[in-house]
């Protein structure tokens, strides 16, 4: 017994001696030089997160000698969340995430992003104006990563010929063959509905436009098969022809098309859905410097159409200082005018529009 | 073997252990979510502390009504089911050699590593219309085309009860095969036929273990939530899908915590109440 605690004692010591000696070797200065410049990004996961691992952080890290952890966040708002909560614990699980403009409106209720210095961000000067996400008082709170366009997709095989309205949905013989997004947030159906029978979003102004614009979209509910949140349930249907129609990514379905799946994604006589999401930093992260070196970077036209041309994103900097041929900004990007949520509404009444929504699609 | 009572500290000890992780592990959290419940929700944002009942009134409504109600009988339905295929299996199962009981026990256990994601795509592409099992019936003439059987009710249920059912195999089994088998022979002496005699002997005899299983598998099942969402349309989603829009999508704390503490409440209370009964009837024999 004796002899067995004196052997553990040994054995930890010698455990002991060997983490101090590992920390002592971390701590010297030229290691934790190249330690120091790194910085965590968020980006949604799966597919995203690996084009970017694989066609943009290497060269951001060739270019500048930052190294890139890339943190995979989920999709929604529950990156938020754990953003939220850690900054409250003064704990940063990223430093800078690509933030959806709801979850940045949220954010900024609560002064979670780091207000960004746009002297030390000259690139910024290259982004369309409304990609500068600003608090109230004018601070700046982001910085447009990436756009994206959520659009009308179709299974080839089911329909051959491509639908050129979002009124398709309404149509009583595509009856459960859809698949919508499961969230008021998320789907932007709101804005779809006002824009395709209430002459536009204007038309969500009152309470009663939008209670209107609910009243219509109950009406496509015995069309739908499947109010998704996880995007790879609906991906597969879609693919496989279980379910034909419904609203998807763009760029995800031009992979699937390009990969030589039967489906093609439509942008509509009204317009696709433009969303984007934005480079925010953590109120948490002590890495303001690589932050904005990064965000810099990222802002440039070359590096922009880079991500359109990878990972298939629409860019965020005016068109015209791109290289994008026209037929590379087509596969990204259409000329019809996007349909553009209505953020404000998400702030304003979040709860109610989220309530009527759960009501109309479970009740 | 004789018992002493406690004395010492080191007596203690080996309880204190698990108490303690009692209380950092369930009873903390769930402080914490019942204080979370009446804290002040800032729309757009997260909460600041506060204590008001908004949360709990937002709940008490027909809306979330229904689907507490729904979830409940969910539940309900799942534990009933599960138990009456599995308290004929297992009995039967006892019955044979050591061998073959082994080999069902591994095959279930392998069952309980698979985690609610893969039962739930896997049952959704076998119920689906492309690549389900319609086209096996197509194939044998009994069908004309293939056809959707997802989402719906009933591959919710399918969905649920395959999950529940090696839990509830394992929590009988114990008991099944302790039972004396005497008892059964000796009403089988006297005349009965074997159907009669597992209504009348074994049934009985084991009651409380039934009654134990159904609450488990009720409990289990209460939480469900990944299930309802990829083999059920929006009706068919429970509390637990809601709670954890509000928690995860709409970043509303509050009313998720107050949501998670109604349905524990009204989980316990049943609970409870089952046990009641149970124990009533056992004094008026």
């Amino acid at each position: 017994m004796n002899k067995k605690s004196l052997q553990t004692g040994v054995s930890r010591r010698t455990v002991m001696a060997a983490g101090l000696a590992g920390a002592g070797v971390l701590a010297m200065p030229s290691v934790l030089r190249a330690q120091d410049r790194s910085l965590k990004v968020g980006v949604y996961g799966g597919y995203f997160q690996s084009s970017f691992d694989e066609h943009i952080f290497p060269e951001f890290t060739k270019a500048t000698g930052i190294a890139v952890e890339s943190v995979a966040e989920p999709t929604g708002e529950a990156w938020l969340v754990q953003l939220e909560q850690a900054a409250r614990a003064g704990q940063a699980p990223a430093d800078v995430s690509m933030m959806s403009q709801v979850a940045m409106l949220k954010g900024k209720s609560t002064d979670l992003w780091t207000p960004l210095d746009l002297a030390r961000l000259p690139n910024s000067t290259n982004l369309i104006p409304h990609f500068v996400n600003k608090y109230d008082d004018g601070r700046v709170a982001g910085i447009g990563a990436v756009a994206w366009y959520i659009t009308l997709v179709t299974n080839t095989d089911t329909y051959p010929q491509a639908p050129d309205s979002w009124a398709a949905l309404w149509d009583p013989a595509n009856a459960d063959k859809l698949g919508l997004l499961a969230l008021v947030s998320n789907s932007f159906l709101l804005e779809v509905t006002a824009k395709t029978f209430m002459g536009g979003t204007e038309a969500l102004d009152t309470e009663e436009g939008i209670l209107e614009a609910f009243d219509k979209l109950a009406e496509v509910k015995p069309n739908v098969r499947l109010w998704y949140r996880d995007e790879a349930q609906f991906e597969q249907a879609l693919k496989s022809g279980e379910i034909p129609m419904g609203q998807y990514y763009h760029d995800v379905t031009g992979l699937a098309a390009a990969d030589g799946h039967p489906v093609r994604s439509t942008f509509p006589k009204e317009g696709g859905i433009l969303d984007s999401g934005c480079w925010a930093l953590s109120r948490a992260s002590d890495k303001t410097d690589e932050a904005l070196v990064f965000i810099d970077y990222m802002s440039q036209p070359a590096i922009q159409a880079t991500m359109s041309r990878k990972v298939g994103t629409a860019p965020t900097v005016k068109r015209e200082l791109t290289d994008l041929t026209d037929e590379e900004f087509a596969g990204v990007s259409s000329e019809i005018e996007p349909i553009v949520p209505r953020y404000d509404l998400y702030g304003e009444r979040s709860d109610w529009l989220n309530q009527k929504w759960t009501e109309l699609i479970v009740g | 073997m004789r018992r002493d009572k406690p004395r010492t500290l080191a007596d203690h000890l080996p309880l204190a252990f698990p108490a303690v992780m009692l209380v950092v592990f369930f009873v903390v959290p769930f402080g914490t979510m019942i204080a979370v419940s009446f804290f002040r929700r800032q729309q757009g944002g997260f909460y600041t502390v506060d204590f008001v009942l908004a949360n709990y009134e937002r709940f008490l409504t027909a809306f979330f009504g229904n689907v507490l109600g729904f979830s409940l009988l969910l539940a309900a339905a799942v534990a009933v089911c599960c138990v009456v295929l599995a308290f004929p299996f297992t009995y039967f199962l006892t019955c044979r050699a050591r061998r073959v009981q082994v080999a069902w026990l591994i095959a279930l256990l392998s069952v309980l590593s698979l985690s609610e994601v893969i039962i739930g795509f896997a049952w959704s592409t076998l119920l689906s219309r492309t690549a389900g099992i319609s086209n096996l019936l197509v194939a044998v003439g009994l069908l004309d085309q293939p056809v959707a059987l997802v989402p719906n009710f009933a591959a919710v249920m399918v969905g649920m009860v395959y999950q529940a059912l090696p839990y509830t195999i394992l929590v009988l089994y114990p008991a099944l095969v302790r039972l004396d088998n005497s008892f059964v022979e000796a009403a089988c002496t006297l005349g009965a036929s074997p159907l009669r005699g597992f209504f009348t002997i074994v049934i009985p005899m084991l009651r409380n273990t039934i009654v134990a299983t159904l609450i488990m598998v009720f409990v289990f099942a209460l939480g469900a939530y990944l299930l309802p969402q990829i083999l059920g349309r929006p009706q068919h989603w429970t509390l637990s899908v809601l709670i954890t829009d509000q928690a995860i999508y709409q970043s509303n704390m509050p009313f998720a915590a107050a949501m998670a503490v109604f349905l524990v409440l009204i989980s316990l209370a049943l609970v409870g109440l089952t046990l009641l009964v149970g124990g009533r009837r056992e004094a008026t024999p």
